[in-house]
């Protein structure tokens, strides 16, 4: 269970605004998260995944205290280990897509795995520079599938591919997820998006 | 031709370049992040030397390092170590001196780089330090490289601090651009020609490597 309950100015076009949200994800659950542009759903996840820090809040994952501001816990990203796939995939220009994934892991046989499921086997020696739009997000949904997380934040995932190629990936995933128990939150602009999963909605509007 | 001035250079220049990159790697990447008013004083007084006139320059680094007073003062009665009109006087100045150089084009790198590759890092369990070394770093390898080039070729036009700090002692602190004004004080034209050929060469040489680097920097995805 995640319990979540935080507070944090935006800036926004009209003036401050703010972003204030209550909310429990049960574990394994899959939750999709629309809302209108800048509304700060990107900076929800964020503040889930320990980048962004909100003024007020407490954030808990099962017994464990992720965030209190009032006592002043905050874990590091590196602690919380979520698995994000960043909405401009934040791909390592540096990197081949073997190599974005034995960055995460050395087991060479869960590399080929998603490679398998991302259906990348045959560019692992690209860098993202050479891969299609398309190709990249696949890439950045399964480096953040890597670490084989507990929660997994999607912010607009699915944007850049094509309905067939979609429709063999969520399978994949969604396998994926049942097996670790991984609670999926999905931030989504497009209410087709999600076909093919079964999951809780929830809008965020800011004050 | 006495070619020791001209070793003495490329040695003050490599020697400059080696202890800037271990110094400017992790002062420009602290730099790059945020802002603070010790790093705004910081990067001001880094970037002096690039508008303040080198004997300027080279006269306060005269009075600090005087064994007479002050930290030359200390570094001589405590270390026995005397800075003035010595090769490691140079070092020190010229460190001082092409900072800028190494600072600004690496700091600038890392600001260009999108935020969202480190925040990827830290969150698939990397530290700072490791996403340093294996995600920035080899995405600013150009930059670095032309950073390094640029200070390395600024050493070796350095006069205005290297007179003030080194003098003119043959082989210790008479580098190629002091030669060329010695000769050309001396009256000897023809070696104030060929030291300043040799200069004129490899700073061109540098030069032309920046800008061939430069066309195979490495580029984000989304660019």
């Amino acid at each position: 269970m995640i319990s979540i309950d935080i507070e944090k100015k935006l800036k926004a076009y009209q003036g401050n605004q703010v972003l204030k949200i209550t909310a429990q994800f049960d574990k394994g659950s899959i939750t999709k998260i629309y809302g209108p542009s800048g509304a700060g759903k990107s900076t929800f996840l964020k503040i889930i995944a320990g980048l962004v820090e909100p003024e007020h809040g407490k954030i808990s994952v099962d017994d464990a205290v992720w965030l209190d501001t009032k006592s002043k816990i905050s874990l590091s990203p590196q602690k919380r280990k979520v698995g994000f796939a960043f909405q401009n995939y934040a791909l390592f220009p540096n990197m081949t897509v073997q190599q974005h994934l034995e960055y995460v892991s050395d087991d060479t046989q869960w590399i080929n795995q998603l490679l398998s499921i991302g259906k990348l086997e045959t560019f692992t020696s690209h860098k993202p520079e050479y891969l299609s739009g398309g190709q990249q997000q696949r890439l950045a949904i399964l480096r953040a599938m890597a670490i084989k997380p507990k929660l997994m934040l999607m912010d607009e995932p699915f944007s850049a591919l094509d309905p067939k190629m979609k429709s063999e990936l969520i399978p994949g995933l969604k396998t994926l997820w049942d097996e670790f128990g991984t609670t999926v939150l999905i931030v989504s602009h497009n209410p087709q998006e999600l076909e093919g999963l079964t999951a809780r909605e929830m809008e965020i509007n800011p004050l | 031709m006495d070619l020791t001035p001209i070793w003495l250079t490329l040695k003050l220049a490599a020697i400059t370049t080696m202890i800037l990159l271990i110094i400017g790697l992790p002062l420009a990447y602290w730099l790059s992040k945020g802002r603070s008013i010790i790093k705004i004083i910081l990067e001001a007084i880094i970037t002096m030397p690039l508008v303040l006139p080198p004997s300027v320059l080279g006269f306060y680094l005269l009075m600090a390092f005087s064994p007479k007073h002050g930290i030359g003062g200390w570094l001589h009665n405590t270390f026995d170590i005397q800075l003035v009109f010595s090769f490691q006087g140079l070092i020190l100045a010229s460190v001082i001196y092409s900072m800028p150089f190494m600072i600004g084009p690496i700091k600038s790198a890392l600001q260009q780089l999108p935020l969202s590759l480190s925040q990827a890092s830290y969150t698939l369990g990397k530290s700072e330090r490791e996403t340093f070394i294996k995600i920035l770093l080899p995405n600013i390898r150009a930059s670095v490289l032309t950073a390094a080039i640029l200070t390395f070729a600024h050493t070796l036009g350095e006069f205005g601090v290297v007179l003030m700090i080194g003098g003119n002692i043959p082989g210790v602190t008479r580098v190629a651009s002091i030669a060329v004004y010695d000769s050309v004080e001396n009256m000897d034209y023809a070696s104030a020609n060929a030291y300043s050929l040799i200069l004129f060469c490899v700073t061109f040489i540098m030069v032309i490597s920046v800008f061939v680097f430069n066309k195979y920097k490495a580029k984000s995805p989304l660019e």
